[in-house]
C-alpha cells in the first residue's frame, strides 16, 4: 500500500463532518474502522517517529492474520472492529457535565460511601478539568518531587517525544505485537497510557498511585502502559480507582508491559471498577487487557496485585516471566463477578532462571448469576534448577445461580522444582451468616465482613490508604446479593 | 437499657409448636424465665433442646406453627436474629464456626456498638474497647494471641466454647441461652466457662443452660432443672432434679411423655 498523501490524510479526517458525528470544533474525531490508514493518521496525529509507525504498521499486520481467542470462560455477541472510531483527541470539555451539581446522584452516593476525597470527584465524575483547580496544584508539587528523585512519570506520548530511545528499547520487549489478538489491536492504535522509568538505585519517593488518581486523564480504550525499573530501583505504582469513572467506551484492550532489572522491584496494583451492566446485562465493559512483567535480572521482584469488581467481562493474566536467577514473581487478586458478570482471570508465572520463585494467592467471589473464572499457567522450564511455586485459589459462591470454575495449568520440566497447589471452593455459610446476626450484624455487615476475611490475605498486598477504600468497593459490588 | 428488676419477666413461651423440615419436633412447649434466675434445660438427644435454643435467637430453617414466645414485653418471634440480638438474646454455639480472616476484636467491637446503639447508648472506641476486652480474656484466661486470630480460625473445641463465653461476657445480654456450652471441655476448662457465666449472674439477667450433663452444673448451680423430653417440657424442678437424672437417667420421664 502506498503512503497516503497529506490531502488523503486530511479527507480521512473531514470524512466525521459529512457524516456529522461530531459537530464540536475542538475535537477531532476519525470515523469509525480500522486499515492502515488510519494508523498513519493516528501516528502523524502524534508526531510520532518512523520506528513507532513501523512498529504500528507490523502490529496491524499481525493482528489481522490473528483471531480472537476462544478458549476463556466467557461468552458475548462478537465485537465489530470496524464500528470503533480509533482516534479521538482528548474528550472535549463542554463533553462532560459543568460541575457537580449536574452528576448523577447516584454516582455522587457511590463517592460518599467509597470516601473518594471531595477534589478528586469531580475529576472522576468527568467534570470539565478546569472546575479542578485545586488538585492541578497539588499534582504539581508531586511533580516536582519526582523529578528530583530523577523519575520520568509522563504520558506515553510525551515519553515517545522526550525520551524515544528508552521507546524503541523498551516497547513491545516484554508484549510483543503478535502476541495476542487483543494486544495486536492495541499495538496497533493505542493512542495513551503512560510511562514511568525509575533509575538506578531509586527508590521511587511516592505511590505513583497518589499522583496518578489526581492526574491521569481520560487514557482511552487502548491504553499502553511500560514501566521499567532499573537496577536496584523500587517503584510501586496503582491503576486504576476504586471509583467508577464516567467511560462510553464498551472494549478496552490494554497493555501493560513491566520490566524488572537487577534487584529492581516493581509493585503494581490495580483496581477496577468499570461498569459492569446492569442486572440484567445490558451495557457494561468488555476488559481484555494484556499485562506481562519480566524479572530479567538477578533477584528482581514483580508482585501484581489487583481487585477486579467491574466490568461486563474480564479477560485478564498478569503475568510474570521470571528470567534472572532468584526473581521473584508475585500475583495477588480478588475478582468479584455479580448479577451477569463473566470474569476470567489469573496469572500465568514463567520460570527460566534457577532459584525463581512465584506466589499466586486468587480469590474469586461469584455471585447472582455471575461466572467467576481462575486460570492459572505455573511452567518450569529445564533452565529453572531450584524453582518454587506455591499457589492458593480460593472461590466463594454466594446463592445458588452463580459459578466458579478453576483451571490451573502447571508444566514442570526440571525435576527439581517444587510446585503446590491449594484449592477450596465454599459457598458463604448460612452457619457464618447466622452467627454474625446472631451477634447483632445487619445483613450486609455480616456478608461483608465474611467476604473481606475471605479477601484478607490480598488486601493485605494493596497500599495502605487503598486497602480501605477496596473493602468498601467490595461491599458497593455486592450489595443486595444475599437474603 | 430499661431498668429491669430481679423477678421482671424476661422469657414467656406458650405452647410452642415447630417444625424442622416438615419434622414436628416442639410439640407445645411452655417455659416461663424471669429476671436473675438460672434454668438449666437437660433431656435425651433429639428431644428438641438445640431446636429451641435456636428458635429463640432467630434461625431461619425453623417453621413455627402455633405458640408464643414474649420477650420483655415484645413477640420476639416477630424479631429478626440481629434485632433479638441487639435486644440482648445471646445464643452461645453449641458448634461455633470458623469465620476465617474476619477478626476476633473486630467482630466483637461491631456486636457490643450495635447492642449499644438499640439501647441509645454511645458507641465505643478502639481504646475503650480494648480496656473492656482485656479484662473479660483475664477472667477467661484467655491468650493475648486471641486479640489477632480470626474468629474461632484454627480454635480447639475448648477454644471455642470459651471464646463464646468470653463474647457473652462484653455483650452483657439480657437473656443468654448456652447450648451445650459444656461439651468437649476439660475439667480445667470447664471452670472457667463456669467462672465466666457465674461472674454474669445477676438480677437483671436470665440465663438458660441446655445441657446433657450435670457436671455442668455443680459449677453453675441453677435456680430451676427442666426436662424436655419429645417436644415439651415433661418435668420441672429444682436442682436436685438433675442429681436425680443422673443417677436414673431419663427413660422413666421420657417414656411418660411419649404415652401422653
Amino acid at each position: 500500500m502506498s503512503t497516503p498523501t497529506a490531502p488523503d490524510l486530511e479527507q480521512l479526517v473531514a470524512q466525521k463532518y459529512r457524516h456529522g458525528f461530531v459537530t464540536d470544533i475542538e475535537s477531532d474525531t476519525l470515523p469509525p474502522g480500522l486499515n492502515e490508514d488510519v494508523i498513519r493518521v493516528i501516528s502523524r496525529k502524534k508526531a510520532e517517529p518512523q520506528f513507532l509507525l513501523d512498529w504500528r504498521l507490523k502490529a496491524f499486520r499481525l493482528w489481522q492474520t490473528l483471531t480472537e481467542p476462544t478458549w476463556a470462560h466467557v461468552a458475548h455477541h462478537p465485537i465489530d472492529y470496524q464500528s470503533i472510531s480509533y482516534f479521538s483527541a482528548p474528550k472535549s470539555k463542554t463533553d462532560g457535565p459543568k460541575s457537580l451539581a449536574d452528576v448523577d446522584p447516584k454516582l455522587l452516593a457511590t463517592y460518599d460511601k467509597l470516601g473518594v476525597p471531595l477534589h478528586e470527584r469531580a475529576r472522576l465524575a468527568g467534570v470539565a478539568v478546569d472546575a479542578v483547580f485545586d488538585s492541578v496544584s497539588v499534582a504539581t508539587t508531586f511533580k516536582d518531587r519526582l523529578h528530583a528523585a530523577g523519575v520520568i512519570f509522563c504520558p506515553f506520548s510525551d515519553a515517545v517525544r522526550d525520551h524515544p530511545a528508552l521507546i524503541e528499547q523498551y516497547l513491545g520487549s516484554v508484549v510483543p505485537q503478535g502476541d495476542n489478538f487483543y494486544a495486536a489491536l492495541n499495538s496497533a492504535v493505542f493512542t495513551d497510557g503512560s510511562f514511568v522509568y525509575i533509575p538506578k538505585g531509586v527508590r521511587c519517593p511516592m505511590e505513583l498511585s497518589t499522583y496518578f488518581r489526581i492526574n491521569a486523564a481520560n487514557t482511552g480504550q487502548f491504553e499502553r502502559t511500560l514501566i521499567i525499573a532499573d537496577e536496584g530501583s523500587h517503584v510501586s505504582y496503582l491503576e486504576g480507582c476504586t471509583a467508577p469513572m464516567r467511560d462510553e467506551n464498551q472494549l478496552h484492550a490494554a497493555v501493560v508491559e513491566l520490566v524488572a532489572l537487577e534487584s529492581a522491584n516493581i509493585k503494581y496494583s490495580t483496581v477496577q471498577n468499570w461498569y459492569p451492566g446492569d442486572e440484567n446485562g445490558i451495557g457494561g465493559i468488555y476488559n481484555f487487557v494484556t499485562k506481562r512483567g519480566e524479572c530479567r535480572g538477578r533477584n528482581s521482584r514483580i508482585s501484581w496485585t489487583q481487585v477486579e469488581t467491574g466490568s461486563a467481562i474480564t479477560w485478564k493474566y498478569p503475568s510474570c516471566v521470571l528470567i534472572g536467577e532468584g526473581s521473584v514473581g508475585e500475583f495477588y487478586s480478588v475478582a468479584v463477578a455479580n448479577h451477569l458478570q463473566q470474569a476470567d482471570t489469573g496469572t500465568k508465572m514463567i520460570h527460566i532462571g534457577a532459584n525463581t520463585t512465584s506466589t499466586i494467592v486468587s480469590k474469586g467471589i461469584s455471585a447472582g448469576r455471575a461466572q467467576n473464572t481462575y486460570r492459572g499457567l505455573v511452567k518450569v522450564l529445564p533452565s529453572a534448577s531450584g524453582a518454587r511455586n506455591y499457589t492458593q485459589c480460593d472461590s466463594l459462591l454466594m446463592g445458588p445461580d452463580c459459578g466458579a470454575h478453576t483451571f490451573p495449568y502447571v508444566e514442570v520440566k526440571n525435576p527439581s522444582a517444587v510446585v503446590e497447589h491449594e484449592a477450596t471452593t465454599s459457598r458463604i455459610g448460612e452457619d457464618q451468616l447466622f452467627y454474625l446476626l446472631q451477634r447483632g450484624l445487619s445483613q450486609e455487615d455480616a456478608v461483608n465482613m465474611i467476604v473481606n476475611g475471605f479477601c484478607k490475605s490480598v488486601f493485605n498486598e494493596l497500599p495502605m490508604e487503598f486497602a480501605v477504600e477496596a473493602q468498601n468497593l467490595l461491599a458497593l459490588s455486592l450489595e443486595g446479593s444475599v437474603g | 437499657m430499661t431498668q429491669i428488676q430481679r423477678g421482671d419477666l424476661v422469657l414467656d413461651i406458650k405452647n410452642l409448636v415447630a417444625n424442622v423440615a416438615g419434622r414436628n419436633i416442639l410439640k407445645g412447649l411452655d417455659l416461663t424465665v424471669r429476671a436473675g434466675e438460672v434454668h438449666a434445660i437437660m433431656g435425651p438427644n433429639g428431644a428438641g433442646k438445640s431446636t429451641l435454643a435456636q428458635i429463640l435467637a432467630g434461625r431461619p430453617d425453623y417453621e413455627i406453627k402455633s405458640g408464643t414466645v414474649t420477650y420483655l414485653d415484645e413477640d420476639l418471634l416477630a424479631l429478626a436474629p440481629e434485632e433479638r440480638a441487639r435486644r440482648g438474646v445471646f445464643l452461645g454455639f453449641q458448634y461455633p464456626v470458623e469465620i476465617p480472616g474476619v477478626n476476633n476484636v473486630y467482630l466483637l467491637k461491631a456486636a457490643l456498638n450495635a447492642r449499644r446503639r438499640q439501647a441509645g447508648l454511645q458507641e465505643v472506641d478502639a481504646f475503650e474497647f480494648m480496656a473492656i476486652i482485656r479484662e473479660k480474656m483475664k477472667l477467661m484466661k484467655m491468650d493475648e494471641s486471641f486479640l489477632k486470630r480470626g474468629v474461632n480460625e484454627g480454635f480447639s473445641g475448648g477454644e471455642k466454647k470459651r471464646n463464646e463465653i468470653l463474647q457473652m461476657t462484653v455483650l452483657e445480654p439480657t437473656l443468654a441461652i448456652l447450648d451445650e456450652t459444656d461439651s468437649g471441655l476439660d475439667i480445667d476448662a470447664l471452670k472457667v466457662v463456669s467462672t465466666g457465666v457465674n461472674s454474669l449472674r445477676q438480677d437483671d439477667r436470665a440465663i438458660i443452660l441446655v445441657t446433657h450433663y450435670q457436671r455442668l452444673l455443680d459449677y453453675i448451680v441453677p435456680d430451676y432443672v427442666h426436662v424436655l423430653a419429645g417436644g415439651r417440657i415433661v418435668r420441672s424442678g429444682d436442682r436436685t432434679l438433675a442429681l436425680e437424672l443422673e443417677e436414673r437417667g431419663y427413660d422413666w420421664l421420657v417414656e411418660g411423655s411419649s404415652a401422653a
